[in-house]
Order: C-alpha cells, then sequence, then structure tokens
C-alpha cells in the first residue's frame, strides 16, 4: 500500500465513522488523534503498571509524578530553555533519585515504606514549587501539572508527514517511550518475572535484583516524565496502577496480565475521550474515570477474583449444605421411624425445620427435586428417593465415621462430637470415607450408640 | 506583624499541631499514604457540593470534601479486604480515580458558569494560605482542640488498637469502629487543611512531623506531643519566611521546614538515628574485633604455652583470616588498654594482665560455641555473639553447667599451663 492510498484510507475511515456518529469527520479526526495519542501513553504506563502492582510498589508511580517536579525545572535553569532532553534529563534523575531515598530510608533510617515516601515526594515536590516561584519567569500552568496537554495534541501537528498522515507531536516522544518499555519488558522478561516474585530466589539464581529494581525505576520516571507532558499527572497515575490492578483480577499469568492492562489503557483512551466530548470536560480527567469505571466493573464481574463469583461460589456452598443437611435430616427420620414400625411422612414445614429455617430452604428442596432425590408426596409431604436415600447414607454415614474417630482420637466429652461432624460430614467424600472406615476397623456403633449405616451402593449401573 | 499574617501563622501553626496530632495515627497504622488518597479523595465532593449549591459555601463544601473522602477511606478498605487488590495499589486506584473525577467535575463547573464564582475551587488542589481569616482560625482551633479531646479520652483505646489491634479485639474493644475513628480524624484534619494548603502539602503535613517525631522517642504520649509541636513549628517557620520572601508561597515553604526538621531527625535523634546507630555499629565492631583477636592469641598460648609471652603477628595471623591492617588496629586498641606491647621485628608481648583478659574472651567464645551446639534451635535469633551479653542472655544455673562441662573436655580457659591440669588428672 503507498502513501496516498494510506491517507485516503484514513480519510474514508474518518468520514464514514463522522457519518456513522452523525458528527463533522473534521472531528472524528481530531478524536482519532486524541485517542491515539492516549493509548499510546496508556499502554507505556499500564505495562510497566503491572510490575508496580505485582511488587507491590504501586504509590512509587504516584510519589515519582510528584517527586520530578524540581527535576524539570532544574533542567529549565540550567539551560535555560524549555527544550525536551534537560528536562528529561533532570526529572529522570529526581525520579530516581525518590525510589533510591525512599529505599535508604527504609533500609537504614528503619522508616516504614509509605511514611518515607511521602516524606520524599512531598519534600521534593515542595522543592520544586518552590524552585518555579523563585525564577518567576517560569510560567507553570497549574492545570497542565494535572492535566497536561492532551486537550491539544491533535492540533500541535508534527511539521512531517508520514505516509501521508498528519501525525500529533507528542506521539514523536510518546512513540519510543512506548517501543523502549515493550523492548525493557521482553529483554528482562526472565529477570524482571523472577524478582517480582521471588526476589530471594532471583538472587539465588544469580539476577540482580537491586539492578532489576533501579531499571524497572528508571523506566518508570522516564515513562512518568514522557507521559507528564502530554497527559499530566492525574492520568499518569491512574495508568501506572489500575490496569495493572484490573488485569490481575482478570488472570493469574504475567503474559496475559499485561495484554489485558494495555487493552484496558487502550479502552480507557476511548471511553474517556469520548465521555469528555460528551459531558464537555477534561480529556485526562475523563480517561482517569474511564479507567476507574472499567476497575469497578471487574471488580464486581472478573471470573474468579471478582465479587460477583465469590458471591456466587458462596451461594452455591450454602445452598449444597442445605440441602444436604434435609437429606441428611429425613435420613434419620426414616431410620428412627424404620427403628418404631411408625410411618409418618415428613412435610415441608421440617424440610424448613432441617435447614434451621434458611431462606435458602424452598430453592433448595426445589434443586432436590430437580435432581431426583427428593419427591413431594400429596398432602403437602415429601419423601426421599432411592438416589436421595442413599445420598443420606452418605453422609449420615460420613457424620458418624467422623464421631467415631473424634471420640477414638481426641478426648472429647459425648456432647461435643456432633457439631464438628456435622460441619465436615459435607466436606468428606467417598475416598475419605473408606479410609475413615478402614482406619475405625469397621467399627459399626458410634459413640452415641447408633449404627453407622453401611454403605448403600446404586445396584441400578 | 501585620493583623493579616498574624492571623495565617495561628492558622497555619494550629494546623500542622492538629496534622501532627493526628499524623502520628496515620504514620503508626502504616497508614501515611491513606492521607494523601484522602485529599485527593476530597477533591470531587468539593465540586458536587458546588454544583449542587450553586455557589460557594464553605461548610458545604467541607462536608462534600469529608464524604467523599470517607467514600474514598471505604473503597480502600473495602478492596483490600475482599478481593486480590494490594493496600498500595488499593490506595493508588482511589487517589488517582477520584481525583481524575474531581477534575473532570472542577472543569465542567469552569465551561458551564461564570468565571467569577468558580475562582475558589482551585485553592482545594493547591491551597492558598492568605485566603486563611479569622474564622478559619477559629475552626481550626476547634479542630485541634476536637482531635486532642478525642485523643486524650480514648488515649489508652487507640494505644492498643494501634500497636496490636487484634489484641483490642481479644479485650472486647470495638477495634473496627476505633479504627473508623482514627481515619475520621484524619479526614477531619486533611478536610480543614486543604483549602490552606493544598493536596499535597496537606499529605505533607500529615507525614512529616510524625515521622520525624517517631525518631526520637518510643512513647506514644511522647511521640503525639513532638509531633503537634513540630507541626505547629513547620506552619509557623514556614509562614514567616513565606512573609519575609515576596514571592515564596507559604505552603511548600512549610513543607520544606518540615523535610529540615525531618533530615535533623534521621541524621541526630538519640537511638533510632543515623549517626548513633553508625557509632552505635562501630563500637560493637571494635569490641568484636577486641574479643575475637584476645581469643586467637588465647589459643596461640594455650597450644605451646610459652614462659616468655611473647608472639610473632605473623603466627596469629595465620590462624584467621584478617588483614595485617584489621589485625593491627586491634592490637593497637589492646595495646592503649596495657594488654599488650609491641616488640621488633613484627613481635608482639602479652602483659599478665592482657593474658587474664585473653582467657576471659575464650572463656566467652567457648561456652557460647557450646551453648549453641547443644541449643541449635535457639541460634536463629541470637547467634550474634557478643561476649558481654553472655551473663545477660543466659541465666546462672546455665553459665555453671556450661562451665563444668568445659572443665570436663578440658577446654576450659585458665591461666595455668596445661601440663599441671595433666599432672592433677594423672
Amino acid at each position: 500500500m503507498n502513501a496516498i492510498d494510506l491517507s485516503n484510507f484514513a480519510e474514508v475511515v474518518c468520514a464514514t465513522l463522522g457519518r456513522w456518529l452523525s458528527a463533522d469527520p473534521d472531528d472524528v479526526t481530531l478524536g482519532l488523534r486524541t485517542i491515539a495519542v492516549g493509548s499510546v501513553c496508556n499502554v507505556s504506563c499500564a505495562v510497566l503498571g503491572c510490575y508496580l502492582v505485582l511488587r507491590r510498589m504501586s504509590m512509587l508511580g504516584d510519589a515519582i509524578s510528584h517527586a520530578i517536579l524540581p527535576g524539570l525545572v532544574i533542567g529549565f535553569l540550567l539551560t535555560g530553555s524549555i527544550s525536551i532532553v534537560p528536562m528529561f534529563v533532570g526529572a529522570l534523575v529526581f525520579g530516581m533519585l525518590t525510589a533510591f531515598l525512599t529505599q535508604t530510608l527504609k533500609t537504614y533510617g528503619r522508616v516504614s515504606e509509605d511514611a518515607g515516601m511521602g516524606v520524599v515526594f512531598t519534600s521534593l515536590f515542595a522543592l520544586g514549587v518552590v524552585l518555579i516561584s523563585g525564577i518567576g519567569r517560569m510560567h507553570l500552568d497549574q492545570d497542565c501539572v494535572f492535566e497536561g496537554m492532551i486537550d491539544f495534541v491533535a492540533i500541535d501537528l508534527a511539521e512531517h508527514q508520514y505516509w501521508g498522515l498528519s501525525v500529533p507531536r507528542a506521539l514523536g516522544t510518546l512513540l519510543p517511550v512506548l517501543v523502549m518499555t515493550v523492548a525493557f519488558i521482553v529483554l528482562f522478561w526472565k529477570e524482571l518475572k523472577v524478582a517480582s516474585f521471588d526476589p530471594m530466589l532471583a538472587m539465588s539464581m544469580g539476577i540482580n535484583a537491586t539492578l532489576i529494581h533501579y531499571l524497572l525505576m528508571g523506566m518508570v520516571a522516564g515513562t512518568t516524565v514522557a507521559a507528564f507532558e502530554v497527559v499530566g499527572s492525574i492520568l499518569v497515575v491512574a495508568m501506572l496502577i489500575v490496569p495493572g490492578a484490573t488485569a490481575h483480577l482478570l488472570t493469574d499469568r504475567l503474559g496475559w496480565m499485561i495484554l489485558w492492562s494495555a487493552v484496558v489503557g487502550i479502552l480507557a483512551a476511548i471511553l474517556g475521550y469520548i465521555g469528555a466530548v460528551y459531558w464537555n470536560t477534561s480529556v485526562a480527567g475523563m480517561m482517569a474515570v474511564a479507567v476507574g469505571g472499567q476497575f469497578l466493573v471487574v471488580v464486581i464481574v472478573a471470573p474468579r477474583h471478582g465479587l460477583l463469583s465469590k458471591l456466587v461460589g458462596n451461594l452455591e456452598l450454602s445452598l449444597r449444605i442445605v440441602a444436604e443437611d434435609i437429606i441428611a435430616e429425613l435420613y434419620r427420620l426414616e431410620e428412627r421411624q424404620a427403628g418404631s414400625g411408625a410411618a409418618d411422612r415428613a412435610t415441608w414445614a421440617d424440610c424448613r425445620r432441617f435447614a434451621d429455617g434458611s431462606l435458602l430452604a424452598r430453592p433448595a428442596a426445589l434443586l432436590l427435586r430437580l435432581r431426583g432425590q427428593l419427591a413431594f408426596v400429596s398432602g403437602g409431604r415429601v419423601e426421599l428417593t432411592d438416589a436421595g436415600r442413599r445420598m443420606g447414607n452418605s453422609l449420615v454415614r460420613s457424620h458418624r465415621l467422623w464421631e467415631t474417630f473424634l471420640d477414638r482420637h481426641f478426648e472429647l466429652a459425648a456432647d461435643h462430637l456432633h457439631e464438628p461432624a456435622s460441619r465436615i460430614e459435607h466436606f468428606i467424600g467417598p475416598a475419605l470415607q473408606e479410609k475413615l472406615a478402614r482406619e475405625l476397623d469397621g467399627s459399626a456403633i458410634d459413640p452415641h450408640g447408633r449404627s453407622i449405616p453401611p454403605l448403600e451402593r446404586d445396584e441400578t449401573k | 506583624m501585620s493583623y493579616t499574617t498574624t492571623v495565617i501563622l495561628a492558622g497555619t501553626s494550629l494546623l500542622g499541631a492538629c496534622a501532627g496530632l493526628v499524623g502520628c495515627f496515620a504514620v503508626l497504622r502504616r497508614r501515611a499514604l491513606v492521607g494523601d488518597a484522602l485529599a485527593h479523595a476530597a477533591l470531587p465532593g468539593v465540586c458536587i457540593a458546588f454544583m449542587v449549591l450553586g455557589y460557594r459555601s464553605l461548610p458545604a463544601m467541607l462536608f462534600g470534601a469529608f464524604v467523599t473522602g470517607v467514600l474514598g477511606i471505604v473503597c480502600i478498605s473495602t478492596l483490600r479486604q475482599m478481593t486480590r487488590i494490594k493496600e498500595d495499589a488499593a490506595i493508588g486506584i482511589v487517589l488517582s480515580v477520584f481525583f481524575g473525577a474531581g477534575v473532570a467535575l472542577l472543569r465542567v463547573i469552569m465551561n458551564s458558569v461564570s468565571a467569577g464564582s468558580k475562582a475558589g475551587l482551585d485553592t482545594y488542589i493547591f491551597g492558598k494560605t492568605t485566603s486563611i481569616v479569622l474564622s478559619d482560625v477559629y475552626l481550626i482551633g476547634g479542630a485541634a482542640a476536637g482531635c486532642l479531646a478525642i485523643i486524650v479520652l480514648l488515649y489508652k483505646e487507640f494505644k492498643v488498637v494501634v500497636f496490636d489491634s487484634e489484641f483490642a479485639g481479644v479485650q472486647g474493644w470495638p477495634a473496627f469502629l476505633l479504627d473508623l475513628l482514627l481515619m475520621v480524624m484524619i479526614a477531619f484534619a486533611v478536610v480543614i487543611g486543604l483549602p490552606a494548603v493544598g493536596v499535597v502539602m496537606m499529605a505533607a503535613l500529615l507525614i512529616i512531623p510524625a515521622a520525624s517525631a517517631r525518631f526520637w522517642t518510643e512513647k506514644l504520649s511522647v511521640m503525639l506531643a513532638m509531633s503537634a509541636l513540630i507541626g505547629a513549628a513547620m506552619g509557623a517557620v514556614g509562614t514567616t519566611f513565606s512573609s519575609r520572601f515576596v514571592g515564596l508561597p507559604a505552603g511548600p515553604a512549610i513543607v520544606l521546614c518540615g523535610s529540615v526538621v525531618f533530615l535533623i531527625s534521621v541524621m541526630a535523634a538519640p537511638r533510632r538515628g543515623l549517626l548513633s546507630r553508625l557509632w552505635s555499629e562501630r563500637q560493637f565492631r571494635r569490641r568484636m574485633a577486641r574479643q575475637r583477636t584476645l581469643n586467637v592469641i588465647y589459643n596461640v598460648w594455650e597450644r605451646s604455652h610459652p614462659e616468655v609471652l611473647s608472639f610473632a603477628m605473623d603466627d596469629v595471623l595465620r590462624r584467621k583470616s584478617w588483614t595485617f591492617d584489621e589485625f593491627h588496629s586491634a592490637l593497637v586498641a589492646l595495646s592503649r588498654e596495657g594488654c599488650v606491647t609491641f616488640q621488633p621485628e613484627g613481635r608482639f608481648a602479652m602483659s599478665e594482665h592482657g593474658l587474664q583478659c585473653a582467657a576471659n574472651a575464650a572463656r566467652g567464645f567457648r561456652m557460647w560455641e557450646l551453648f549453641l551446639t547443644e541449643n541449635a534451635e535457639a541460634s536463629s535469633g541470637i547467634a550474634d555473639f557478643d561476649y558481654r551479653s553472655l551473663e545477660e542472655r543466659l541465666p546462672r544455673e546455665m553459665i555453671a553447667e556450661l562451665e563444668e562441662k568445659l572443665k570436663d573436655a578440658g577446654r576450659f580457659p585458665t591461666m595455668m599451663p596445661r601440663d599441671g591440669v595433666r599432672h592433677e588428672r594423672n
């Protein structure tokens, strides 16, 4: 595809999107440029942020993004111009200094990490502000510190056109940073992984964990400085921490975590820009809100570590236990009646009583009926089916085996046996049951004098 | 000093004292950065209060700030307890997302209402000490007095919650509620201080006095008093500086004063300070070098029993992996005590007193060695041998027992020639 084709292609995309969104194609172009800058910035922060989150150093991102201020000012003072290189170097030095001072205070001053970090970055930030007001010549737009210039990147274009496309100037610094970040992670993949999860192992493997630590800090400081100018400190901090944390909830594998965090970062750029246009507000602020929103959603619905899946897991367990309690009690009732010759069937109210009045009694009973373990007969009465009886048999057998086991091996009063047994009966599988039976050498009577029912096997199979 | 300066001075000093007081608990509970998150999380509350009312009202905005600040803290503790998100990430998430929302809301306000009425909101980010008026001083003073009263009333409870919250729970105290009360107090101090010093400087006011005071004392009450004092001094000195030098903003000046105090504390504090720790480490190393040198000399003497107590340095040095300089400086230190006299041709002589010291040192080493071989499980905590502490660390009966064992093995250091011992045995 040659140059002219690509620019035509971009125009066509913008026009189509514009028609689709019923917006001016020029606005769409501006939007796409802003989103591109935001995405590149977010992805480089997010990818590094994964390691910060894993190493429990998230707040170092916040600290560094504040502490680089004096570095920027000193870089400016030494050269007298707002050119990127000296300010970048100055900021990098102060970013590393923050990491170093925090570590030193922790190791040699015995100051806890959070307090040390708090002292260091607020002091450096104050120093920066004082320096700025002392010079007077340097204009620092306060909003710029927090929001950066992302609202204007789309019109601040590079002079050179690439493949016929006008590219925002900000990409000129951000793209190299992204490339360096990715290269850093690929090159030091193994070292970073080991040093993040197990620094001791890293040391014993001959990996210099301290070196890796400071390399990572250097990368964070560099990325922060580059991103700072474009998107401001809020977005840098948000992007260093939130995508990594979101991805950490979604997966347990480092590779996937990094990919997910990049996806979260890009989505945040898109959603944040749309939100900012819709409410006519700060792009950086809305991107931070967007990434926060994604985090909230993931906290709730994440497959394994989300609140919802934990809730469902708990509910499932409670339901199973209530159902098993009902079955076991019905089995015991049948057992007693077989002994006395009475034949009153249990009612629904009894089931409820068996489940200690739990709200889950009805769903549990329905579930049992669905599984064909419980039958509803006329007059609101219930009875066990054969399958239900086998289940009750297994539960009661587990219960009494455990009671016998406790009685034999621990000096417990007879009235202290039932409680633990009724808790553990739900978790004794067939294998453990057999082991217990062997251990008790076929003892047939439990400590309360009741017989331990022999295992009923499913004869239809 | 003008009336305005006096008012501002009073305001910043009281604020410093208040923040220093409650900051102690934040620092001791390792929640120093929660104050930072709280200060950031207050911004959307300020904006929402403004949007709801449509005009500036200090109480309403403080209330809004307080509500979102506490909401932020609740989010942090929920994330920490109910998900796999660790505390540091939770703090960072709340801080950046709430603040981002605040900035977005602020811009919405700026874009929608006339420039005149929005002017006040920026001060919540950067702070403006000059905006302090007399009524603010009363408010800050009231807050400080309130915090002080609560701390005095619940001193014992707070103390236990801060140092051992599980124990507090076992005692039947509502540990969670007490913890919450502490956080609410911190939130209150932050919210009151925000308009005066801004987000970042407020975090500094919470952390720096407490972290500095921690260096000077091990007692909570002393720490609280010192921290409040340091906070007040920071406020007063910083404000004075900023009124003397035109263009020096008060907030950063206050923080930098605190940084100086912190630096002095890190360096010069009597026991936890860097200088004193370096000094005591040096003392320890010297004492160890002395003991080890004496021990080696005794071992050499014990082997040969020379009539003349004169040794070649090389002979002794060969038995240890020391450099000549290390060994020599230890000998110099011993010669000052009168244990050793240097002789020509790389030799030195032990005095009678010196040999006695050497025997004592060897006795310490051997007993400790024996103790550790017999009680290997105890070695992990106390393996670093310091001869002087032998008597302090072990009960007297045990020392006597170890001495018996050494004597039985014929390894008990005495000044008597070994032949004599052998003859007695035979």
